[in-house]
């Protein structure tokens, strides 16, 4: 949100009832990492327990991470779906599509309209095809 | 219609509703996505106002001030720096009595130099004669944009207002939001109908000299009219409720204040946190409840008085602090000022500054502290940086 490149935690609820809490999320159901190499400046993992779902951009594999027991580790180079889709290292659509996958909190179907509403045009259907990729790398079936 | 939509998003929707006819912002972080926003929505034709672009902060509130006192609805927003760059114009602007409305995403003060949330660039212009008002959530932000247009233009008031929300916390959360209807709004909010106005062809002078013999008399009809402004505010807020169904006639919002022997106070966006830390010390059997102050100035010196008759202690979150003031911020002296000679013990805890997150817990534990007797302090600090 500040300047493209800098380090940046970010934290989402949802709920269907109304949310007032606004403080950082410290016990995450579901974190998503977006540059593995931050995880060695961050303590990403911290606060995550048994039946938590880590999802991380890498080329590694599940096992390169250490997490706390119970954790399950779900892994995808989302960068390489970012850059044969749209050209761009840009990591968010893809990652969305895996977390639907990883998760089954959100259908993708509604991901898809979401971005389709988040984008116009090409850039839309490009995106929503690198969350689609995501999505299935991660065992999803559209 | 409920929609999920960025805060900053949200009141530049709410601002388009309002027809401002001049909007003159310089982008700041946190507040650059609203006037992003604005510039879009009058480039793409949605929106039929003057966009003036400018060079700094010094200059939008004073391009806002010749065009307020030209006789058009005027918009700005800004935050911290910014908003001191501002101090100068802000003060000629309520001692002109110009109806503007600035939002402003509340940010710390450098130095040193931060980017995050607190509420010292609002409380440091207290005296600037602007009313100030503090939404919770993205909801009461938006609608507080129609109400202070309504109550700022009021003939009886003519006011510039401060609609303050905390940077980041809300400025960049994406949460649900009712955003009225072009038609709603235009019924709440009628076109601008300025008491005075320059004109070339009836010439008057405004925010002239004033000898010794004038300028008393200024500040005092300036103090008088934010006097007046805290009935106008609740008389708004109360006919908001009516068309909108969402109420505002009260300067305060009380939260589980029955009974409760310990009230925390607060401003903002912290109130949500509040509400939940109160919940959970409620289901713990612990007598505690929250007062919400939704002015700042005017400071709601009576219903703050009523609503903590009763406790026997009185927390204070204060998202500012006042260098070598004995109760480290500045709402509390206001507090213990509504609740002076009743006996209730008010403490003042300076938390959550550039931007440091406030927990549940740490609600509970400024409690825990307030029953034992201790505050007017810093809460949370790190000892090991001491």
């Amino acid at each position: 949100m500040e300047r493209r490149g800098a380090p940046v935690q970010a934290f989402v609820r949802f709920s269907d009832s109304k949310i007032r809490l606004r403080s950082q999320v410290y016990e995450p159901d579901y974190i998503i990492v977006q540059d593995s190499s931050l995880i060695k400046d961050v303590d990403v993992f911290a606060g995550l327990t048994e039946g938590s779902v880590a999802i991380i951009n890498t080329e590694k594999g599940a096992d390169a991470f250490d997490v706390p027991a119970g954790v399950r580790v779900i892994t995808l180079d989302a960068t390489r779906i970012a850059l044969e889709v749209l050209g761009l290292p840009i990591t968010n659509t893809s990652l969305m599509g895996a977390f639907a996958a990883a998760t089954g909190e959100i259908q993708f179907p509604a991901l898809a309209e979401a971005l389709g509403e988040r984008f116009t045009g090409a850039l839309a259907e490009k995106n929503i095809e690198a969350a689609r990729r995501a999505f299935a790398a991660v065992g999803g079936e559209t | 219609m409920m929609e999920i939509m960025e805060g900053s998003h949200a009141v530049a929707e709410a601002v388009k509703r309002c027809r401002p006819e001049v909007v003159s912002a310089y982008p700041i972080t946190p507040q650059t996505h609203i006037v992003e926003r604005l510039a879009e929505f009058v480039a793409d034709g949605e929106m039929e106002s003057d966009y003036l672009t400018v060079d700094s902060e010094f200059s939008a509130l004073s391009a806002c001030v010749g065009a307020s006192a030209a006789g058009s609805r005027v918009y700005s927003s800004t935050s911290s720096q910014g908003l001191i760059l501002m101090a100068e114009v802000c003060f000629n602007a309520s001692g002109m009595r110009l109806p503007i409305v600035m939002s402003i995403a509340n940010r710390a003060l450098g130095a040193p130099l931060s980017i995050w949330n607190d509420q010292q660039d609002s409380i440091a212009l207290r005296d600037s004669g602007w009313f100030q008002l503090y939404a919770e959530d993205v909801q009461e932000l938006v609608d507080y944009h129609f109400l202070s247009f309504r109550v700022a233009e009021d003939h009886n008031i003519l006011l510039p207002a401060f609609v303050c929300f905390d940077g980041f916390i809300l400025s960049h959360t994406y949460e649900p939001v009712d955003i009225p209807d072009q038609e709603e709004v235009d019924a709440y909010l009628p076109p601008f109908n300025p008491y005075q106005k320059l004109d070339a062809t009836d010439p008057i002078s405004m925010g002239m000299y004033a000898t010794p013999d004038y300028y008393m008399e200024f500040r005092y009809e300036l103090d008088r009219a934010m006097e007046r402004a805290s009935r106008a505010i609740k008389d708004a807020g109360q006919a908001f409720g009516e068309q909108f169904g969402r109420s505002y006639g009260s300067l305060v919002e009380e939260y589980r204040m029955d009974d409760a022997d310990t009230a925390l106070v607060a401003l903002g966006s912290i109130c949500g946190t509040v509400k939940d830390a109160v919940d959970e010390m409620r289901d713990a059997g612990r007598k505690v409840g929250l007062l919400k102050l939704r002015s700042f100035r005017p400071f709601p010196k009576e219903e703050v008085a009523k609503a903590l008759d009763g406790v026997s202690q009185v927390a204070v979150l204060e998202k500012n602090i006042s260098p070598g003031s004995a109760m480290k911020g500045a709402v509390g002296l206001e507090v213990k000022d509504a609740l002076w000679k009743t006996g209730i013990d008010v403490y003042s805890y300076v938390i959550g500054l550039g931007g440091r997150d406030v927990r549940k817990k740490d609600i509970a534990a400024v409690v825990d502290l307030a029953e034992r007797g201790r505050g007017d302090m810093f809460y949370g600090l790190r000892e090991e940086l001491i």
